[in-house]
């Protein structure tokens, strides 16, 4: 990015769409037509939780790699984010059953309302697709509305105050008062999931649920690329790296971490909905600290401040927490020896030493603040292809997502 | 405070009270109210004093490091797990100064292993391995207990039963402010009149200068986290005393209440943090008096909020000045 | 000859401790003035007064005839101000002293002890200085609407590098450049925001007497090229002496001294309060 003068080089670009187009082809053939083994029942949810967490690390990421702000909100934002795509997705017909104790204030649904006009398939697709910005900016508000106070915070302070935010939030959505929207402290549930996302062809049924959140996780990650490397990126980097020289170069550090915050929050929200979509149910008491928390260790073993260290790490985590270190909590080794302190949780305690020898030893991470470059492996291949002439040595990274996919 | 008028009677009782004409049912009203409310006020007092304790371990440590110590209140859980365990096996009485014991200890050892080799990192850096240690402490806990609650045992003469102005209560809810204020006093001293709280209070002015002076940093820093550490195990085994079991999680909120309180009273201010605590103890039960328990939680980070915008020092934090 | 600055008055606390106390200087258009003083005597705090990142505690600054008013923390040098100056304060002209409006004003500063965006390029950090002025906002440099106000920033941001003798460097580390260096990218990346007047903490720290010679000239040069008025602080008495048509003398937070070189240099005061002191300083 920063070389003005290297020639103009697409092969980086051809390998990144080339990759792209490869995982989305994986997705579609995971949903339609690989046959369900118990590998394959394994890998698709992991690879859904996975694309989740990566969009939720990388909202997080760009404010506390890419601003400093240390802000611990995440789980709050998400929350505000499940809650409003569930409530403004549940199907008319289906609120008495799931807001039983309670008057439902909501009687609409985005994806039914678009099915009637444009068709069952697409319309629910595109109605999913607009209750996720609608959930996305709803979050965004409420961030702009904490980020008045919370934002002129030092540090710790704007730590603990944010995380103060998020459980304020998981209290009022499990109070009784707001039960008409939010169902008091029962479960939302019946609205649009993933397995939702699909499109009829006479007969035959195309599945697109991973393939819909892989879209959707791309889109939002390569926008955050797109704002990383864009010149209110830089700024943001600049107040990162020196608040006082940044603001004394006619950066407002309050406009600009506010800029940070909102956007993050925006995605944050998203992720939350996704992961409503993933879980098909969602109850605010689950968002607790904890669950940001767990955000933040993904983004440090990724990197802090690379976005591509976050996609890495995130798919990694969930991998072996949710499907690879399983064998740790079932008591036996490959179900040949047993080993007696195998038992439940145990997988949690391997994770958690991992993690904190992670954060003492090696702190920069997987990737510390360096990116995959496409640039840079389509340089690769091109001097590998050329030896003798000389390649300029390509600059940092672009657009990279579909990598970290993989 | 106000509180919203036809919302509750209690809340048009405080309105009737504020209102200049007194008459003798009011007064009657009043002393209708406090006994009526006695409970709550009581119990305020006991988790105020219960916070405090926990409080004044994050206030020391955030003195002297600049650190928040997220894995203090899971220490705090610690201690009411070893508690169990141990009064299981050897009864309360043995179990009591165990659990103090390893608690310091523990304090100790997470102090050195994880955040002894981050002392010229980044701040964040130091937050980041707090948290990765109390998502550890929470997970090893998770294991042992295997997610089952563990029921607290009951320190027979801190159970016992009292009754004051027709309220009746634990006698826990009675020694934990007392204890509290003498352990304050007592700590208080200790900082102010030797060599070591001498070196303490050196250390927070200046971590720089006073290494310079020839101070032994590491071993004040482990001072601090054991006395903290200390009053923490006191305060767990007050705190659990209340509460029928210990769960991994139940560290969580406990400590991060008692950081607003830390925060409240000015962060690194004893004192303050103490009286913070009172003040968001008694807040918290006066809510669930008024039956609006599930905002008790919130209302103290509502406090927080107000307070770092209003006074991002606290009440008694000095301010400081960065020098550019 | 019209003032860029002017500071009237002006005193900050710090506590008990009196940094600045009644400091009123003047600035006029095109000229470089000193501030000089012992070490501690407040010049740096001065400068911060000026820039916005501390908020005096009384007396006012004044910048292209335009007094700054804080309107935060509770209006307080707003109610005084507005007390003393009805009409002034009616009539939309006072500037809210954020550093960053500041700067956005005209007055940019390199700062005593270097503060480069250490994880930056040079190119980078020239680059982030236009980003005030840029004309696009986040929704635009998101999707690249605006390729060409980029595109501009980018070829200013070379053609400044060049100016400065730093293009050689730009795709280097801003922290791996040799001290000296770092201060002169300091100034440049001072100078990407345009400004009209330019505040020097201490630009000849740590440089020998062959780069303070050196630094002389160059300050000369931008500001004749730019058309900038400069104010420095400085502790080189020779470079002090040779390049500023005006001199501030302050100790103690006071002002003890003013006037153009040659007087400076004979003022006894001035001589006893700091020339001794500096002597052994240096």
């Amino acid at each position: 990015m920063t070389n003005t003068l290297v020639k103009k080089n697409n092969t980086g670009k051809y390998i990144a769409i080339i990759c792209l187009a490869l995982v989305y082809i994986l997705a579609i053939l995971l949903d339609n037509f690989l046959p369900a083994t118990s590998f394959t029942l394994m890998l698709i949810p992991v690879l859904q939780k996975g694309a989740i967490y990566a969009l939720l690390c990388v909202s997080m990421n760009l404010l506390n790699g890419f601003t400093g702000l240390f802000s611990l909100g995440q789980a709050g934002f998400m929350l505000i984010g499940g809650y409003v795509y569930a409530a403004i997705t549940i199907p008319a017909a289906q609120h008495d059953s799931v807001y039983q104790y309670f008057d439902s204030a909501i009687r609409f649904s985005i994806p039914e309302i678009l099915s009637n006009v444009i068709g069952k398939g697409p319309g629910t697709i595109v109605g999913v697709i607009i209750s996720l910005i609608i959930a996305g900016l709803i979050a965004a508000l409420f961030a702009f509305l904490i980020g008045f106070p919370v934002l002129r915070l030092k540090s710790d302070y704007l730590a603990i105050a944010t995380l103060g935010f998020a459980e304020i939030i998981r209290a009022v959505f499990q109070w009784e008062g707001l039960g008409a929207i939010t169902n008091g402290s029962n479960q939302l549930r019946k609205y649009v999931t993933l397995s939702g996302m699909e499109l009829n062809f006479g007969s035959f049924t195309l599945e697109l649920g991973t393939l819909f959140l892989f879209v959707i996780v791309t889109v939002c990650v390569a926008l955050v690329v797109l704002l990383i490397n864009s010149s209110y990126g830089r700024a943001l980097k600049a107040i990162r790296d020196d608040e006082i020289a940044a603001e004394a170069m006619g950066i407002s550090l309050f406009k600009h971490k506010m800029i940070s915050f909102i956007i993050s929050s925006f995605f944050a929200g998203v992720g939350g909905a996704l992961l409503a979509m993933f879980q098909t149910t969602i109850q605010a008491n689950a968002f607790k600290s904890a669950m940001t928390y767990e955000i933040l260790l993904m983004v440090v073993i990724g990197g802090i401040g690379s976005i591509s260290g976050s996609c890495i790490a995130s798919f990694l985590y969930i991998a072996l927490s949710e499907w690879i270190l399983r064998f740790l909590d079932e008591g036996s080794l490959f179900g040949l020896i047993s080993v007696p302190f195998f038992r439940d949780g145990f997988r949690k305690v391997v994770f958690s030493v991992v993690i904190m020898i992670i954060v003492l030893f090696f702190s920069k991470g997987i990737m510390g603040d360096k990116e995959i470059s496409f640039k840079g492996i389509g340089g690769l291949l091109t001097r590998l292809k050329n030896k003798k002439k000389k390649t300029a040595p390509a600059a940092e990274a672009v657009s990279e997502e579909g990598e970290a996919n993989e | 405070m106000r509180f919203p008028r036809g919302a509750d009677p209690f809340g048009q009782r405080i309105y009737s009270l504020c209102s200049k004409s007194f008459r003798k049912e009011e007064l009657c009203k009043m002393s209708d109210f406090i006994s009526a409310n006695l409970p709550y006020l009581l119990a305020g007092i006991s988790t105020g004093g219960q916070y405090a304790l926990i409080a004044i371990g994050y206030t020391m440590v955030y003195g002297i490091l600049r650190l928040i110590n997220f894995a203090h209140g899971d220490v705090f859980m610690v201690a009411g797990l070893v508690m169990v365990y141990v009064s299981a096996a050897f009864g309360p009485y043995v179990a009591i100064p165990v659990v103090i014991i390893s608690t310091m200890v523990l304090g100790f050892a997470i102090e050195r292993v994880a955040y002894k080799p981050l002392r010229s990192a980044p701040r964040m850096s130091v937050m980041i391995s707090a948290i990765g240690v109390s998502y550890l402490l929470q997970n090893c806990a998770l294991y042992f207990t295997g997610g089952l609650p563990q029921v607290y045992p009951a320190i027979p003469f801190l159970a016992k039963s009292v009754t004051i102005f027709g309220a009746t209560t634990k006698l826990v809810t009675l020694i934990t402010p007392v204890l509290t204020i003498v352990l304050v006093v007592v700590l208080m001293l200790l900082i102010n009149h030797t060599k070591m709280g001498m070196a303490m209070r050196a250390v927070s002015k200046d971590f720089e200068t006073s290494q310079l002076m020839g101070i032994k940093i590491n071993s004040v820093i482990s001072t601090t986290f054991v006395i903290g550490c200390f009053l923490a195990a006191i305060g767990s085994l007050l705190y659990f005393s209340n509460y029928t079991s210990v769960i991994p999680t139940s560290g969580g909120m406990p400590g991060l209440k008692a950081f607003v309180a830390a925060v409240f009273g000015g962060i690194g201010s004893i004192p303050g943090a103490v009286i913070g605590a009172f003040i968001i103890g008694i807040c918290e039960n006066l809510m669930k008096g008024l039956g609006l328990t599930a905002f008790s939680d919130a209302f103290t980070f509502v406090l927080l909020i107000v307070i770092l915008v209003v006074k991002p020092t606290g009440i008694f934090g000095e301010k400081a000045t960065d020098k550019v | 000859m019209s003032n860029v600055l002017h500071v009237e008055n002006v005193t900050m606390q710090f506590g008990g401790v009196v940094a600045v106390n009644n400091l009123s200087l003047d600035i006029p258009e095109g000229k470089i003035v000193a501030l000089i003083g012992p070490n501690g005597a407040g010049k740096t705090t001065a400068f911060n007064c000026i820039t916005g990142v501390y908020q005096p505690t009384s007396g006012l600054v004044e910048f292209m005839g335009k007094p700054m008013v804080r309107s935060t923390p509770k209006g307080k040098m707003k109610k005084q101000y507005k007390g003393q100056n009805k009409e002034l304060y009616s009539s939309q002209s006072v500037i809210d002293p954020n550093p960053d409006h500041i700067t956005k004003l005209g007055i940019a500063r390199t700062f005593q002890n270097i503060r480069l965006w250490k994880s930056m390029t040079v190119f980078e950090n020239v680059l982030i200085a236009k980003h005030m002025r840029a004309k696009q906002n986040v929704f635009s440099a998101i999707f690249r609407a605006n390729a060409k106000e980029e595109k501009r920033m980018r070829e200013e941001t070379m053609a400044l590098l060049q100016e400065q003798g730093l293009d050689k460097f730009k795709d280097e580390l801003a922290t791996s450049l040799p001290y000296g260096l770092q201060r002169r990218l300091e100034i440049a990346r001072a100078l990407a925001t345009n400004p009209k007047l330019l505040l020097l903490d201490e630009p000849a720290a740590g440089m020998n007497p062959q780069e303070t010679q050196e630094l002389a000239e160059f300050i000369k040069q931008i500001r004749d090229k730019y058309n900038l008025t400069i104010f420095l602080i400085e502790h080189h008495m020779d470079l002090v002496m040779k390049i500023s048509d005006y001199i501030y003398v302050i100790d103690f937070g006071s002002k003890i001294a003013e006037g153009v070189p040659e007087e400076i240099q004979n003022n006894q005061r001035v001589i006893d309060a700091y020339l001794g002191v500096a002597d052994d300083d240096e």
